[in-house]
């Protein structure tokens, strides 16, 4: 192994600029002339907008606009879009009801932005945002899915009869009801995926500005995928043509799913930029940031499931209804179908699988990809139903999921999904083991001495990540194709930058993407820069969402890096007066094979770039190739993860005393980046499992609305973590590379939740298990044993 | 309010400002040193802590106002020279303790302000407390721990530890 | 925020004066809860006068029988004086689990108990330890001055100066943290002096922090642990939000009460 490439925990390129303070985030942008934007946003869940009257708001200090929905249609502004088309089973497509930047008739949740006060500072667009005066007239409001499609619920959009934007089915209903009619034993949860708020520490930013004189438009976001962001708001938005555009996203502070979607507010800063042609900034709060962000999850789901005799799997049937809140968000519809779906056989040989999913509108923020999206929810599922399978049938929870995996690969699971490769046994054995799970008994026992109960519980979980392969979304219903793209530029005195599609915001592919590269072409990892994030600079790409830059982007870098070596090779061909069949490249260096003739990395890029030796028509100059990759599968990383925790009964706190992480992800570029993106992973999901959880209340305000109600997980909530690794190569890339970056918040919810209602001995508990909701679940379970 | 002086990273500085002017306003909009982040609006986050007068304060929570006179290190002042970092700054760097990086410039100033309170020998549970004022959404705070427990040791070794009130 | 005018007073006398003289006046002491609330725009004052700069505000001192502490006094110097520590070490622990560190180097005891925030945990420690409120014009003893959620005693025209903490035999506080907040879900703090014995809680009640004479009854039998177990309070005049119903609360009121005596007691 190179000291810098493929498996070394090579320190990152990109962290100076961080410690120091030096990052360029979209707020510590400020261009020359800029302006702020305040948006004007419902205080009421649903209502009708009578009249909005600006004029007060107009004649204050400073204000250059105030410009609402009405102005967006005059200038024939377009409605944001989903990307994604869901048919219904009955073969009718998704309703998608027109979601305008500006709200102009009608507000659908608390925070569904109105109008835009632009002004010199954002003190000045404050004041004047409070003087814009709407008349609503205020209607019914629905924020619960398991209430959204029941008569008399409010109706929330024309084109959405019953609230119901799809409904959804895969699998065979048949098959599965039969299975679950012949089983020994069925197993049945209800289960309520709590919705979440991404909560990026870094909140959305935008800032729109247009030259005149050029008709070009730009804008910095914080987005995690700027070529989406350019195409959806040329082709569909049509602020401006997409060759007119530039989009630019610099360091972003965390994206986690919730920078991905294209949002009202960067496209109404780039819209008034021109009107008032100046630049406009606006930076969210964090209060903001609760009501706009799109959410995740939010499921209410039935899922039964059958054993037979011997502890195997029969079949999985899974109803769910999905929440999308007022707006379909960019990627929503594809969330609690293909996302989630599709993962239902878990790591397990189940015959018969059927899962029907119906999606609703309520007045509530969108809800769109976040961390994991619909895989979180999947996994909670299925091992929530091992579990409490395990315990019902009184075998051994790892037995049992034993008993039910997959060992033979490719393996095809009733749900889509072609599992290429993987070793379930392996991970669990390594996961127990470095669990101690053989002296949990006698840490339970320590454990009630202290008045504290103590439970252990499981997560052999699986991803389909390596989002994704072009001709199987398209076929599934996505708008656009998911490959991505590479360009290697080689310079003339052997430095190389690399232009990817992906985008960083957290992930550190500056250092893992160069350690390849550096490593290809033997040359210092210090003369790799990797250049992302902006359109102007890179051609095209798809952006960093779903555990798929290593896996999809990286291999489009070595496929362009197949093309450089190859041209180099004729280069050096030419150089060494040799066979290009005869150059061998290693080190750094190219050699005439069989001689000792050779010519170094560097004197072949600068003949490259001279061309003093190139004979006429024969050789090219320059050095530089561009690759697009489209993989032909999904990846499927899968692991086990095993949570052990204490509860105080009095209390009802818990506390996570121990972690455990086996993870299979392929081949690891780097494993202290891979490490640290597992870690952050399961914090997110012990945040679900404990902490966090969106509460509207009656009147779909939204409680949760800053820190102060909504609980994100700090440092003394966490345990360290013992995170350790298998390795089964995905066959269906160059590297064999499966992707790490959502695994731990789709293990952890089930794990800690599995790990709780061991304890308590009691399945009767919601996410999130906060110390009220334990103790009164710890309460009931001992009121439940004293009258038995 | 009249023209208020005080002292940032060792350099004195003039502010001329709205009295609503907070502390990190002033340092991120007048003296353009962005490292200072805002990350919530409850005094949460920790994004946005700087030493004033040697001790951490949440710079969102502070008007510039009151800390006229006062001496304040940024995340820009800490490192003893162009060409070298903080221990603490290390520290970071070595052991993965930063992903996205927004939080990192508060982490880190908490961190420093934490061993010059405490010491150089900080157990996990110390530091997890400690960090009650300092969210961080990536790193499930792991690295960040490690890095803190990694760069107090490192400062008592004879790193350069700056205070902005010396 | 809204505007305002910021004005800084150097000593008690201007303070008074500006307080008089200005148009809707607000003192700020260490600006950990105003300055949030200003900056949501919760909160509206024409002017505020900052306390930071007057003199002799800011202090600890052991005084007979009394640990007298100055109003600017901030969290961190109380929860790490070795005066306090030695004096009331369960006073010391409440500072210390004020906010977080960076918040305890600028709050003020002063300010968190006229600002007296239902969830806060100076009124519990105020109260249980039977402190008097010095302001410049009277003495005010705790159970006068807390008068109901963010509601005390003060004329519009008091500015606290020092609180006198008469040294307890005993004394513990036990605080269950709000999972997103971490202000008081229910903190109590129990204290024993002679025959006295006070059981202030907050964070659980409608009306901001209140004493249990239920529980002080039964301590005063023995001051044990043991003596509260089985006892509890109502669940009417409890808070409840999604953090935790009244129920919850009256609950965890029994919880600490034993907890916080058992550290008293140690």
């Amino acid at each position: 192994m190179n000291a810098t490439g493929i498996g070394a925990a090579v320190r990152r390129k990109e962290d100076y600029r961080f410690i120091t303070g030096k990052g360029c985030y979209t707020d510590d942008i400020s261009r020359p002339g800029e302006v702020r934007a305040i948006f004007v946003r419902s205080p009421h869940a649903h209502a009708r907008i009578r009249a909005i009257e600006t004029a007060a708001a107009r004649t204050l200090p400073g204000v250059l606009a105030v410009l609402t929905g009405a102005d967006l249609a005059a200038d024939k502004i377009g409605n944001l879009i989903c990307g994604w088309m869901i048919h219904s089973k009955d073969g009718s497509p998704m309703k998608m009801a027109p979601h305008p930047a500006l709200a102009a008739t009608k507000v659908c949740f608390v925070g569904d932005p109105i109008a835009v006060i632009v002004a010199e500072t954002s003190a000045q667009a404050r004041d004047a945002a409070e003087k814009v005066k709407v008349d609503y007239d205020i209607l019914a409001a629905v924020t619960d899915p398991a209430a959204a499609q029941a008569k008399g619920a409010a109706l929330i959009h024309e084109i959405a009869p019953n609230n119901t934007i799809y409904q959804w089915h895969l699998g065979d209903a048949k098959a599965a009801d039969a299975a679950l009619a012949t089983a020994r034993h069925v197993v049945a949860l209800d289960i309520r995926n709590n919705r979440l708020v991404p909560n990026a520490i870094e909140p959305r930013a935008a800032i729109g500005e247009y030259d005149s004189g050029s008709g070009k438009y730009s804008l910095w976001n914080t987005t995690q995928n700027p070529h989406v962001a350019r195409l959806v708001i040329s082709a569909f938005v049509g602020v401006a043509p997409e060759h007119k555009l530039r989009v630019v996203a610099p360091d972003v502070g965390g994206g986690f799913g919730s920078k991905i979607f294209i949002y009202p507010e960067e496209v109404v800063c780039l819209w008034a930029a021109r009107k008032v042609d100046r630049p406009v900034k606006w930076v969210c709060d964090r209060s903001e940031a609760f009501l706009a962000d799109a959410h995740g999850r939010d499921h209410v789901t039935h899922a039964q499931m059958g054993f037979d005799g011997d502890g195997r799997i029969t079949g999985l049937r899974v109803r769910t209804i999905a929440n999308l809140g007022a707006y379909m968000s960019t990627f929503s519809s594809s969330v609690p179908t293909y996302l989630y779906a599709t993962l239902l056989a878990g790591q397990y040989d189940i015959p018969a699988i059927y899962c029907a999913v119906d999606a609703v509108y309520t007045n509530s923020g969108p809800v769109d990809a976040y961390r994991g999206a619909g895989r979180p929810e999947a996994t909670f599922v299925v091992e929530r139903l091992m579990e409490v399978g395990a315990r019902v049938l009184g075998i051994d929870p790892a037995d049992l999921r034993k008993r039910n995996f997959i060992r033979k690969f490719p393996h095809q699971t009733p749900v889509i999904m072609n599992y290429d490769a993987g070793d379930y046994h392996a991970s669990l054995k390594k996961a127990l083991d470095m669990a101690q799970s053989r002296d949990f008994n006698k840490r339970k026992r320590e454990s009630a001495r202290n008045g504290k109960l103590r439970g252990i519980g499981y997560c052999a979980y699986i991803e389909a990540c390596g989002i994704a392969p072009s001709q199987a979304v398209g076929s599934l219903g996505a708008g656009v194709g998911l490959w991505e793209s590479a360009e290697v530029r080689v310079n003339p005195t052997g430095s190389v930058e690399v232009l990817t599609g992906c985008h960083q915001h957290g992930q550190g592919h500056e250092t893992t993407f160069a350690q390849v590269v550096a490593e290809r072409l033997g040359i210092p990892i210090d003369n790799v820069a990797i250049v992302h994030g902006d359109t102007d600079a890179v051609q095209f790409g798809m952006g960093t969402y779903g555990s798929r830059s290593a896996a999809v982007g990286l291999s489009a870098v070595v496929k362009a890096l197949d093309k450089i070596e190859a041209k180099a090779k004729k280069i050096a061909a030419h150089l060494l007066e040799a066979a290009e069949a005869d150059i061998v490249f290693a080190d750094g260096r190219f050699s005439v094979s069989g001689t000792d003739k050779s010519v170094a990395w560097g004197e072949v890029t600068l003949q490259a770039y001279v061309a003093h030796k190139f004979s006429g028509q024969e050789l090219e100059p320059g050095l530089k190739e561009g690759a697009f990759y489209d993989p032909t599968n999904f990846t499927f990383p899968a692991g086990c993860h095993i949570c052990e925790v204490e509860i105080d009964p009095e209390t009802g706190a818990t506390r996570i005393v121990a972690w455990t992480a086996i993870d299979d992800f392929g081949t690891v570029i780097n494993p202290m980046i891979v490490e640290g993106q597992v870690h952050g992973g399961i914090a997110q999901g012990i945040g679900q499992a404990l902490l966090e959880g969106v509460v509207y209340d009656d009147n779909a305000q939204l409680v949760t609305g800053s820190f102060m109600d909504y609980s994100l997980p700090r440092a003394d909530d966490l345990p360290s973590y013992n995170v350790g690794m298998t390795v089964t190569k995905c066959p269906g890339n160059p590297l064999g590379i499966k992707g790490c970056g959502e695994a731990g918040a789709i293990a952890a919810p089930a794990a800690v939740i599995n790990a709780i209602t061991d304890a308590i001995g009691s399945e009767d508990i919601a996410m999130p298990a906060t110390p009220q909701a334990v103790w009164a679940a710890v309460r009931k379970a001992n009121m439940g044993r004293k009258a038995a | 309010m009249p023209a208020a002086t005080l002292t940032v990273n060792g350099k004195a500085v003039t502010a001329d400002v709205d009295p609503r002017t907070l502390l990190v306003q002033f340092l991120r909009e007048n003296l353009r040193l962005t490292g200072t982040h805002v990350g919530c609006d409850t005094s949460q986050c920790g994004a946005c802590v700087v030493h004033v007068n040697g001790r951490a304060v949440k710079s969102c929570s502070i008007l510039v106002a009151q800390a006229v006179g006062a001496n304040v290190l940024t995340i820009e002042g800490l490192a003893p020279s162009a060409t070298q970092l903080h221990p603490m700054q290390e520290a970071f760097r070595e052991n993965h303790g930063l992903q996205c990086g927004y939080c990192t410039p508060g982490m880190i100033m908490t961190a420093v302000d934490m061993v010059n309170r405490i010491g150089h020998d900080l157990d996990d549970k110390t530091i997890r407390h400690e960090l009650e004022g300092n969210l961080c959404r990536c790193t499930g705070y792991h690295n960040i721990v490690k890095s803190i427990a990694a760069g107090a040791k490192a400062m008592a070794a004879g790193g350069g530890v700056r205070r902005a009130a010396e | 925020m809204y505007a305002f005018t910021y004005n800084r007073a150097s000593g008690l006398r201007q303070a008074q004066n500006m307080i008089a003289k200005l148009d809707e006046p607000k003192l700020l002491a260490g600006g950990q809860s105003l300055l949030p609330a200003m900056k949501l725009r919760l909160a509206s004052h024409a002017n505020l006068i900052d306390l930071g700069r007057v003199e002799g505000l800011a202090g600890i001192e052991l005084k007979g029988r009394s640990l007298l502490i100055g109003a600017m006094t901030r969290h961190f110097e109380v929860a790490t004086s070795p005066v306090v520590r030695q004096a009331i070490p369960a006073l010391a622990q409440l500072a210390g689990q004020i906010g977080d560190p960076a918040v305890r180097h600028m709050g003020t005891l002063g300010g968190s108990l006229a600002n007296n925030d239902p969830n806060a945990d100076y009124p519990a420690g105020a109260l249980g330890l039977g402190a008097t409120i010095i302001t410049n014009r009277r003495r005010i003893a705790a159970d006068e001055f807390f008068k109901g959620m963010f509601e005390t005693a003060l004329e519009p025209d008091e500015i606290i100066t020092r609180v006198s903490f008469p040294l307890p035999k005993k004394a513990g506080y036990m605080k269950f943290p709000n999972p997103a907040s971490r202000f008081a879900l229910v903190g109590v703090f129990v204290c024993k002096r002679g025959s006295e014995i006070r059981v202030a809680v907050t964070g659980a009640g409608t009306a901001g922090v209140f004493r249990v004479g239920t529980f002080e009854e039964a301590l005063k039998k023995r001051f044990s642990p043991k003596s509260l177990e089985g006892l509890t309070i109502p669940a009417d005049g409890m808070s409840s939000d999604i953090h935790g119903s009244a129920e919850y609360r009256a609950h965890l009121v029994g919880v600490m009460a034993r907890r916080a005596v058992a550290a008293a007691v140690g």
